[in-house]
């Protein structure tokens, strides 16, 4: 007909009964488009499911024929290839995680929380969108560069600053994971502070309050679920983090007495050795069961930063 | 009925712009324009508002009533591009020239047309221009917080549970919250936008009472779009219509007809608008 610019199994001028029960091309399109987001959807949970599977699998034979709980959790002794009797202790690793973790936060909170408010409540127009991008900029940085930067910048200025012999340590470490978290907390966080409604500001400037008076008894308050999420954010991606924390912490199994202590970290650990253990060995297991423990970790600390600023949502 | 406390106090000087004496002048406004980028919002406004009259401030959306109430408490800053020409006094003083704006601000009570409970408690909403004025001992912040609460008709709702967040009551509750908060500035003059837009007529009344009540204290710049609401409150009112200020005058000559242009004949009438 003349008029072939219908929609394709739309019988316009059916009218009846027929059109509503006839299924056209667009009902198939959208069941067709349902069932591949399902399993798009649903495939990343399933990888993540399967990943968790396969960790657990490569552990638990460590865990219930060779581990003893008491040496693996409170002895500091990693000698895992030692041919007679190699040790399995990993209080020390967990001593470098968290004291390079905690020291990053350290230098990540102040920075990130300083920028934030000043992003979202001081800055204005072209300055606020040039920060903002350049934060994101930040985020995107790899963390094999910032590891090059621990070792080839920090290092020297270390050793030649605090007059110590080595320059990677808890310090360089520390530094250099506060700085890479600080700009995804930044942004995090900055969300936070945009998501109070500008009406709260505006009521309270309005008042006669100064800007720091608004962000401190007003903003702050109505923001801290979501800044408090930002910040545990922060800490998982710290306590995961790999490649610069082997790259700057001087990988030496020890816990730290000073900041300028080489430490080694969990993470590192399983970068380093998975390579050379034999697959199925006592080893390669106790890799695995340290694996679990990351994952359980960082498993915990994302679940309560979602919780956490879900909470705010729904107040 | 209401009309009656306007000519108890029947504002000195018949004229619109009032050059006679009386009460001092509060706020003096020449020339007034304020623009955003190109569109002007309001032009060539001037007007003075004496102490301890209610001002009425009538008109249909986008004549600019809003955009006035930001110029005097210099909000102008914080809404991009707006541009404010002219002169505003306060108190004898040219607020465009001032270095401390926020003891302006803090000397200017605002309630906004949608009420904004604070997400703090009920109590702390109105304690929080007292703290900050340097008011830090118990006993008198209490005193402050049930006078203001009181003056605002909402004690008597809100005294057992002074520690709920403020942001939780409901709108017409926040809204007298709003009102509490603004008298707990003690400020020297009260600027209400069209308030009633979020509260029920009941609570619309008991607001309006309170206000007569304050005349005494404090001058008040009232923005309604409710006619009758300038009639029952305000001594004068303006009427602005396209930006432009049409006409100032004793509120009840407004409504009885003595008026020097149609037009506020045709909007008080409600012929248009």
């Amino acid at each position: 007909m003349a008029n072939s610019n219908t929609a394709p199994g739309v019988s316009v001028t059916a009218g009846g009964a027929a059109a509503f029960d006839r299924r056209n091309f667009d009902w198939y399109v959208d069941k067709a488009v349902q069932a591949i987001v399902f399993l798009c959807g649903i495939s990343a949970i399933i990888f993540v499911l399967g990943i968790f599977v396969f960790v657990t699998k490569e552990g638990v034979g460590f865990i219930f024929e060779h581990m003893n709980v008491r040496e693996f959790f409170l002895t500091p002794y990693w000698f895992p290839s030692d041919a007679d009797d190699p040790e399995f202790g990993i209080l020390a690793l967990m001593a470098g995680t968290a004291s390079v973790t905690g020291l990053a936060m350290l230098v990540a909170i102040p920075f990130s929380l300083g920028a934030a408010i000043y992003i979202a409540e001081f800055a204005s127009g072209k300055t606020r969108e040039t920060l903002k991008v350049l934060v994101e900029l930040l985020a995107a940085i790899p963390s094999v560069v910032w590891g090059f930067i621990g070792l080839v910048i920090m290092n020297p200025l270390i050793i030649k600053w605090f007059d110590v012999p080595v320059g990677l340590c808890v310090l360089n470490a520390g530094i250099i994971l506060g700085l890479m978290a600080a700009p995804i907390m930044t942004s995090i966080a900055e969300d936070a502070l945009k998501a109070v409604p500008d009406r709260y500001r505006e009521a309270a400037e309005a008042m006669g309050a100064t800007r720091w008076q608004v962000t401190y008894k007003v903003v702050l308050p109505a923001a801290k679920n979501g800044l408090l999420g930002g910040v545990l954010l922060g800490v998982g991606r710290g306590f995961g983090e790999t490649m610069a924390v082997l790259m700057a912490t001087g990988h030496a199994v020890n816990i730290p007495d000073s900041i300028f202590d080489s430490v080694r970290a969990l993470t590192a650990t399983i970068a380093a050795e998975l390579g050379e253990t034999v697959v199925g060995g006592e080893h390669y297991q106790a890799l695995f069961t340290i694996g679990i423990l990351l994952f359980l970790v960082t498993f915990i600390v994302n679940l309560s930063a979602d919780l956490i600023v879900r909470g705010i949502r729904k107040g | 009925m209401v009309s009656q406390s306007a000519l108890e106090r029947p504002p000195p000087g018949s004229q619109a712009n009032g050059e006679s004496g009386g009460s001092p002048i509060k706020l003096a406004v020449k020339d007034l324009t304020i623009s955003y980028g190109k569109t002007v919002a309001l032009k060539g406004v001037s007007l003075e508002i004496r102490e301890h009259e209610i001002f009425g401030i009538i008109g249909p959306a986008n004549a600019g009533k809003t955009s006035f109430l930001k110029a005097v408490n210099r909000m102008d800053l914080f809404s991009s591009g707006m541009r404010v020409d002219g002169e505003m006094r306060f108190n004898g003083l040219d607020t465009r020239q001032l270095n401390n704006l926020y003891a302006l601000r803090s000397r200017i009570g605002v309630v906004f047309p949608l009420p904004v409970g604070l997400p703090m408690t009920v109590y702390d909403n109105v304690a929080l221009s007292p703290r900050w004025r340097g008011i830090t001992n118990k006993a008198e912040l209490d005193v402050i917080v049930q006078r203001c609460l009181t003056r605002a008709a909402l004690w008597d709702e809100v005294k057992d549970r002074l520690n709920a967040l403020g942001s939780l009551l409901s709108g017409g509750q926040q809204q007298r919250l709003t009102i509490a908060r603004a008298l707990s500035q003690e400020p020297d003059l009260l600027m209400l936008d069209e308030f009633s837009i979020a509260v029920d007529p009941v609570t619309t009344m008991r607001i309006e009472d309170v206000l007569k009540e304050l005349r005494k204290e404090v001058t008040i710049i009232l923005v309604t779009n409710l006619v009758q609401q300038a009639r029952r409150l305000a001594d004068r009112t303006a009427f602005f219509l396209n930006s432009e200020c049409v006409e100032i005058g004793i509120t009840e000559e407004l409504f009885t007809g003595e008026v020097k242009d149609q037009r506020t004949r045709d909007y008080v009438e409600g012929r248009f608008g």
